[in-house]
């Protein structure tokens, strides 16, 4: 820690405060400053960020850090910036434009708990604009974009981050007297803390509305809104209740490496196609499959499509296998095609009728195909898996092929099973493995 | 570590930790979301943070903030999610930013089509944001150049104070291969150039238009300034037209001078050929398969692929395009690169697109009919 002993935190080096005479920010910004003599930081450990807007005009005039972004995203920087240093303290200066433009980051901000201090200096208007209405603006309001009174309703910033989950939320006026001691206690609050600052916008506002200090306090009061400390709790920070829950050791499962050591018997790439529905496990199936593929020395792709709904519709994935590189993902004439539901069927009927006579079509004996080409075998893949277990269908139809065509062993397929899947899935498809080579040599 | 059989976000994420990302935050959408959901659980075990947020816009800004405070931050999205991105890509580029954005593409235009592949960003990538400022944008093709580019492009991000696109798409990211990731060449990690502590900080000084300057993070030592708004070097709010050219010059500058060393590609030249096929991306990979078959034909043909789309690789296609009669450019979108061939073509050489934007990969035989190779 520095001796140096801060009497202030402002500068005026770049000349005074640029506000129009009687603006509330410059009041706002040296109970700030009061703010911080107070606290003692160091300079650098201060982060003021600024949205846009007048009040984004205050932070060149601190001897702080300071972050000046886009409209209404100031909470979104200052959340990155604690967030990868949780030793800086991070203020927010916004205007209720910033509350509109921002609305989701403030609602957000308050639920997630980020230890940010946000300063909202909120006079009822866009003041670096031209005086447009804004989320706070007080209904029957004249501003430039209402100017026969405004028809909407003003925003009570309080009550929608406290019902957003804010553990620390104020208002009051730019005039009181404690607000550089409200404002030290929001800083010194471990979790995302907020001031609605109101006050008087003496270029817009103030004229339109005949408003005045003495307005604003009945401005305040007949608003209904609350005043004083309206939320106070110790809901840990979101930084500090994420080290508690966030993984830690070891790089998972999945990432265990893959040493090939037996035989296959492919001298050129192969395609298969296996078309099924969602919720048949289609995609870990094919997976397994060419794990087993390179367990036996070969390369392999799979390349899936899918609805975007889960658990209805089609599932296909396409299967690359070859003992060189593969360049092309996608199968331009499978050699081998496997249709085992109604919904695998639907979808690939147009390719099912223009494949070639070279291609392998094998399908579950309970499905009608159209008129191919293909040299075509009916199995029961279906009214196997339930003997079985539903969700095994696609390993057993596999395990038919490699029965078939021994294009690598049923014996590779049988270790990718116990070395990837584990628990009842790798116990049933152990069983599979089994039960599609029968069918096979049944058919 | 060996074979593995993993797919283009696995290897995204892989070679971002490789290059030592720290700080992620995405929002959720198809068929970028496992990036965020494998960031979730890999980078806290090294310490990091990844977290989602409650959208594209604040996810971007999460990791503007992050990297300013000196953490290698990355963010992932598709199509949609770029659009949200824009305003702070600007912010990025003018705050000189070191980020990475991952565009796993989708069929676009809006919603389009979640599940399936397109590479329809390539020129958006370009003209992303307000002001037309040069940026990088590197295109794998496969899952390994997936886990190459990433690290790549987080070392470009921090070597040049930029961000940079990481173009991969639905067909790369959710496509698993075979790889050995031990295999693949990587340059050293690179850091950004920092400050020397007690310094008096500049946080934009150069100079040369071209120099890096050095970063203070927030946080260290001395107290830094970053803005929105046109600025001088010390980021200071500047209206001063002379010091405005100053700064774009700069940002052009760093890349601009930079092109040689930032770009990436493969070429397979074959001496007396008079066709070129030119190829980024997955369909690159059909390409392949499109030259094997026309040498085995007795064609010659040559090949370049690109890695690094933007800044574009003018000399290496000029170079490429010597003694070409006709160059074909496969693309899964309207015909966007082509429209950096048809520039830097000399007059004389036909520039043919292979086009086609419905979700489905352009086939080998697709590029050879439809360019008329054969």
């Amino acid at each position: 820690m520095s001796d140096t002993v801060y009497r202030t935190y402002m500068t005026d080096e770049l000349g005074p405060l640029p506000f129009c005479p009687g603006c509330g920010h410059e009041r706002l910004l040296k109970e700030l400053n009061r703010a911080l003599i107070q606290l003692q930081p160091d300079p650098s450990s201060v982060v003021i960020v600024s949205d846009i807007g007048c009040i984004g005009l205050a932070d060149r005039y601190f001897i702080t850090n300071a972050f000046h972004g886009l409209h209404g995203r100031s909470l979104t920087y200052a959340t990155g910036l604690k967030l990868a240093r949780p030793e800086l303290t991070v203020i927010v200066l916004m205007g209720d434009g910033g509350c509109g433009i921002g609305g989701t980051h403030l609602l957000n901000a308050a639920r997630r708990n980020v230890d940010i201090t946000l300063i909202i200096a909120n006079n009822f208007n866009y003041g670096m604009t031209g005086g447009q209405h804004s989320v706070t603006t007080p209904s029957e309001g004249v501003t430039s974009t209402t100017p026969s009174g405004n028809i909407e309703t003003a925003m009570d910033l309080c009550a929608i981050t406290i019902g957003a989950g804010a553990g620390w939320a104020y208002r009051g006026l730019g005039y009181d007297n404690d607000l550089a001691e409200r404002m030290v206690e929001a800083i010194n609050h471990a979790g995302f803390a907020m001031l609605d600052i109101w006050e008087l916008c003496t270029a817009y506002y103030m004229p339109r509305n005949d408003l005045n200090k003495r307005a604003l306090y009945e401005m305040i009061e007949s608003s209904g809104m609350k005043v004083g400390l309206l939320a106070s709790s110790d809901r840990p920070s979101f930084e500090v209740a994420y080290r508690g829950r966030a993984p830690t050791g070891s790089a998972p499962k999945e990432l265990i490496s893959i040493d090939p050591d037996l035989p296959h018997s492919l001298n050129s790439q192969t395609g298969i196609v296996i078309a099924g529905s969602a919720g048949q496990k289609i995609r870990s199936t094919a997976t397994v499959f060419a794990l087993a593929a390179i367990l036996s020395g070969l390369k392999a792709t799979q390349k899936d499509d899918y609805p975007i709904t889960i658990m209805t519709g089609h599932s296909l994935a396409e299967i690359n296998l070859s003992p060189n590189a593969i360049q092309y993902t996608a199968i331009e004439s499978p050699d081998y095609f496997l249709v085992i539901s109604e919904d695998g069927l639907k979808k690939t009927t147009p390719w099912i009728r223009g494949l070639p006579a070279t291609c392998q079509l094998i399908v579950d004996s309970e499905l009608s195909i159209p008129a191919t080409q293909a040299n075509v075998q009916k199995l029961p893949f279906a009214s196997a898996a339930r003997e079985i277990g539903r969700l095994s269908i696609g390993i057993i139809a596999l395990a038919s092929l490699l029965a078939k065509t021994g294009v690598f062993s049923i014996e590779a397929l049988q270790q990718a099973i116990s070395k990837y899947q584990s628990g009842q899935v790798a116990a049933t498809n152990i069983q599979a493995v089994t039960k599609g080579e029968q069918l096979y040599q049944a058919g | 570590m060996g074979l593995e059989f993993i797919d283009g976000n696995q290897a995204i994420v892989r070679g971002a930790i490789a290059a030592g990302c720290c700080f992620f935050a995405g929002y959720p959408i198809t068929p970028a979301s496992t990036i965020l959901q494998y960031m979730l659980d890999q980078l806290p075990r090294s310490g990091g943070v990844a977290l989602q947020a409650e959208d594209e816009i604040a996810a971007i800004g999460f990791c503007i903030g992050a990297s300013m405070a000196g953490r290698k931050a990355m963010t992932a999205t598709s199509g949609p999610g770029i659009s949200l991105y824009s305003e702070n890509i600007g912010l990025a580029t003018i705050g000189e930013t070191p980020l990475v954005i991952v565009d796993v593409q989708r069929q676009g235009p809006a919603t389009g089509s979640a599940t399936k592949g397109a590479e329809g960003d390539i020129q958006f990538s370009r003209w992303v944001t307000s002001g037309g400022l040069p940026v990088i944008a590197l295109s794998p093709a496969t899952v390994a150049e997936a886990y190459e580019l990433t690290y790549r492009a987080f070392n470009f991000a921090e070597q040049f104070r930029v961000p940079v696109f990481l173009l991969s798409s639905k067909e790369i990211s959710l496509t698993r291969e075979t790889v050995d990731l031990d295999e693949v060449n990587l340059p050293g990690v690179l850091e950004r150039p920092r400050m020397e502590e007690g310094e008096i900080y500049q946080p934009h000084a150069f100079d040369r238009p071209e120099q890096i300057p050095a970063l203070s993070d927030f946080g260290a030592a001395q107290v830094t300034r970053y803005t929105t708004s046109t600025h001088d070097k010390s980021g200071y709010l500047t209206t001063d037209p002379a010091v405005i050219q100053e700064m774009i010059d700069h940002y052009a500058a760093k890349i601009e001078t930079a092109v040689d060393e930032i770009c990436l590609y493969s070429e397979d030249l074959q001496t007396g050929a008079d066709q070129l096929l030119l190829s980024y991306g997955v369909t690159s990979r059909a390409a392949s398969v499109a030259v094997d078959h026309m040498r085995s034909a007795g064609k010659k043909v040559s090949s370049l692929v690109l890695q690094t789309l933007y800044p574009v690789p003018e000399q290496v296609i000029r170079g490429a395009l010597a003694g070409i009669s006709k160059v074909v450019v496969p693309e899964m979108n309207m015909g966007q690169y082509r429209l950096e061939i048809d520039r830097l073509a000399p007059d004389g050489v036909e520039v043919v697109g292979v086009n086609k934007m419905d979700t489905t990969l352009i086939s080998p035989t697709e590029i050879l009919n439809q360019g008329d190779l054969l």
